[in-house]
């Protein structure tokens, strides 16, 4: 087991309860649940690594392949649609050239939608590595990505 | 040091504080302040005050509800009254910098208002404009004014009176109390609070719990996300006085990960509540024990629905069960739970601050005080607003959030998120209450209120509605999993124009089915939005079957075309359309291929406004 792994354990007991903690605590370490984390999970909790798969697969927030170095949320809410978020995820997909749930072969981008950011007051917005950009239009798209 | 001494110090340092002799900078920095630059602003005035040697304080607040006039700021200076700046840039910052904290003269053009005793020649009042003229605010009265990071602030204003004063009666009492006040859930709807806290009361078990429901998954909603952001210690005490209330030990907040300043500032209140005794072992003195846990949510819609929420809390996949019984009987762990949204929770705090009559003078016969909104969507004044119950749609659309922006036509009004329905315009003279909107066939849900003007699209909201419920059914049951699924079919094909009138019935028979059939309030309530939009939009739907999309939405239907009268040739659509779609040279006037043309809308975003060449045309020709 990494070294990693166990100082994650080491604030847990290992109780059933803690079991979406654990996954959020590693995904938050290392980015994503690999298979063997996963397994790692499984005998400290012990949980059968099927439930573990069952349980980490339900939640929207958990990932099983690396993401890029930023992280792009695009809000999905109500007032997003109704402001215009799917031009501007058009945008994005033509400005990185990836879909939804994809990483730009560079590892520098990946693209997520989310259900809200519960930012609506200043709709559409997106999420940039846990900062919120607001009021956004197809045009400010293209240079937020912009290649300096 | 007692908390009583602790009480009157903070009353002091807040009096001092507000005195004006020291002048007070407040920034808004809850999220929407954030993201509309109020680091910057803070910047600008810590930097420039420090060079100027101006002696002030400066200090970051929650969310006082104008989000479209964000960045904000208040300043306390003198014997004046608050005033409050809205849609700060770094060159007003420092215009108000040189005339009203160097000179003493306040800037009235960027003034949104003025806040408590006195007024200032050419800016009004707050309380009396528009926004605020209509509002009562309770729940949210500390919001933009105390410090989310100070529990002195809380305590200066009336913070924990309430919990001093419930821990003194019997927990009967305080259910009575609650009882009084008229008080029904504010998470969706509205259970009467007291009888949920009755039950749990009066069922025998060695352990109970109190669990805050946090998970605000309404996409279009954002009340208890900023709350807590502003002013988390009222959900605390709220919860405290609930647990006593009920007889639990373990309180746990069930609060979203996509809120990291909530989580937060929410983790930083517990610990000082726990440093002064308010939580703990004994609390004050009273032999009560009340711990409270935050557990992130990891992002499931269905947790909304309670039994689904305690099966998350507990490690497992957020899947519902069958009630009875109630979690109010069996909950988590098997033991009586209680949930409660955070406004509820946040409100009792208020009420036994005050009174239960105080409280029940607002609202209506059956909807008892006042709620909180999100007003977002094609509004002009968005925010977080706190109305009395029974307050007409029209008040808050036209009075408080000003009307539609560029004088568009109002179409509809979305309430209660994913679960509620869309109200038309004929309708915007009926109270909002929690019977009045389920008459309209939506329903309260938690407050959010998305607003609707002629570009928006009936159908294809109703599809983005059903789109997401049936991305978030959990499986478990039948009509819900496939039954969302079909509906969703259905609604892709009619924005498509692929379908003819009789998909519309089956539209009205299958959501029917799916509401008398499944198992949770999910599924329960789901086909809302779509059997609400052909009640009330029926002509939308009649257009798109004949291949028609009035407001210029469905991509399937819609064309884009060029007008070789306007077109100049500055080749700017060429270079962006993503297909090639597009034909011309520099400087001649350019064609759309339509066979090659995927309707994204690039090339007509893309056109310069000064030429705007480019026609959207409802159908394809």
């Amino acid at each position: 087991m990494e070294k990693n792994m166990e100082s994650v354990f080491s604030k847990f007991t290992g109780q059933r309860h803690e079991l979406i903690q654990i996954l959020q605590k590693i995904q938050e370490e290392f980015g994503y649940l690999s298979d063997e984390q996963i397994a790692n999970v499984s005998e400290f909790t012990k949980v059968p690594k099927s439930k573990v798969y069952g349980v980490a697969t339900f939640y929207e927030q958990f990932r099983f392949s690396p993401i890029g170095k930023n992280h792009i949320m695009l809000c999905r809410g109500t007032a997003c649609h109704v402001k215009g978020a799917p031009r501007i995820l058009d945008e994005i997909e033509n400005q990185l050239k990836i879909k939804t749930g994809e990483t730009t072969p560079d590892g520098e981008y990946s693209l997520e939608a989310v259900a809200c950011i519960g930012c609506c007051a200043l709709a559409p917005c997106i999420m940039i590595n846990n900062e919120v950009k607001a009021n956004l239009t197809p045009d400010e798209v293209k240079n937020l990505f912009k290649k300096n | 040091m007692d908390l009583e001494n602790v009480m009157n110090k903070a009353k002091k340092g807040w009096a001092e504080l507000y005195s004006g002799k020291t002048p007070l900078i407040l920034i808004g920095a809850a999220t929407c302040g954030k993201s509309a630059g109020a680091a910057k602003v803070k910047e600008i005035f810590t930097e420039e005050t420090k060079k100027r040697n101006i002696e002030c304080n400066i200090m970051e607040v929650g969310c006082i509800g104008m989000c479209y006039a964000e960045p904000l700021i208040c300043i306390k200076k003198s014997d004046d009254p608050l005033v409050c700046y809205g849609n700060i840039t770094p060159e007003k910052a420092l215009e108000i910098i040189n005339s009203h904290l160097e000179n003493d003269n306040p800037v009235s053009e960027y003034a949104l208002g003025t806040i408590g005793k006195g007024t200032l020649k050419d800016i009004p009042e707050l309380h009396e404009t528009p926004v605020l003229k209509n509002q009562v605010r309770i729940v949210l009265n500390n919001c933009g004014i105390i410090s989310p990071s100070e529990i002195s602030h809380y305590f200066a204003n009336n913070g924990y009176k309430g919990l001093i004063k419930a821990l003194q009666q019997k927990p009967a009492d305080i259910i009575e109390q609650v009882r009084e006040s008229g008080l029904r859930g504010r998470g969706g709807a509205g259970f009467p609070t007291w009888k949920k806290w009755q039950i749990c009361r009066d069922t025998k078990a060695d352990k109970k719990f109190l669990i805050c429901n946090a998970d605000e998954g309404d996409p279009g909603a954002f009340m208890n996300r900023s709350l807590i952001e502003s002013d988390p210690h009222s959900l605390i005490e709220g919860m405290i006085i609930s647990a006593y209330a009920i007889g639990a030990n373990t309180g746990y907040i069930y609060c979203r990960a996509e809120y990291p300043l909530a989580l937060a500032r929410l983790d930083l209140a517990i610990k000082q509540a726990e440093n002064l005794n308010l939580l703990g072992d004994n609390i004050l003195g009273s032999g009560f024990d009340f711990t409270i846990k935050v557990k992130e949510g990891a992002g499931a819609f269905v947790c909304g629905e309670e039994t689904a929420l305690i099966a998350s809390i507990e490690g497992e996949r957020g899947m519902p069960c069958p009630r009875p019984p109630f979690p109010a009987v069996k909950g988590l762990w098997g033991k009586p739970t209680i949930i409660n949204n955070v406004e509820t929770l946040a409100t009792v705090s208020r009420i036994f601050q005050k009174d239960a009559k105080w409280f029940a003078q607002y609202g209506t016969d059956k909807s008892k005080g006042t709620k909180t909104f999100a007003l977002a969507g094609e509004i002009k004044r968005t925010g977080l607003i706190e109305v009395p119950l029974g307050i007409t749609l029209k008040t808050i659309i036209y009075d408080i959030g000003g009307g539609i922006p560029e004088d568009k036509e109002f179409k509809a009004v979305q309430t209660g998120g994913p679960s509620g329905g869309c109200v038309p315009k004929e309708l915007l003279d009926i109270p909002v209450d929690y019977d009045s909107l389920v008459e309209a066939g939506t329903i309260m849900g938690s407050g959010g209120l998305v607003v609707m003007n002629e570009n928006t699209c009936m159908v294809d909201v109703a599809r983005y509605f059903i789109d997401f419920t049936q991305k978030e059914s959990c499986g478990k049951c039948v009509p819900c999993r496939l039954g969302n699924k079909q509906l969703f079919r259905i609604l892709d094909d009619i924005t498509k124009g692929k379908a003819d009138k009789k998909d519309i019935d089956m539209l009205k028979k299958l959501g029917q089915n799916i509401k008398a059939t499944s198992l949770c309030g999910l599924g329960q309530t789901s086909p809302n939005p779509v059997l609400t939009t052909i009640r009330y939009f029926k002509n939308e739907y009649d257009a798109h079957i004949e291949k028609k999309c009035p407001a210029k939405v469905c991509k399937g239907l819609i064309s884009f075309e060029i007008d070789p009268e306007k077109c100049t040739g500055c080749h700017i659509c060429f270079k962006a359309c993503p297909t090639d779609a597009i034909i011309g040279k520099p400087k001649e006037t350019h064609l759309i291929i339509q066979e090659k043309c995927i309707q994204c809308g690039i090339c007509y975003e893309s056109c310069p406004d000064k030429f705007n060449a480019i026609n959207v045309f409802s159908s394809r020709n």
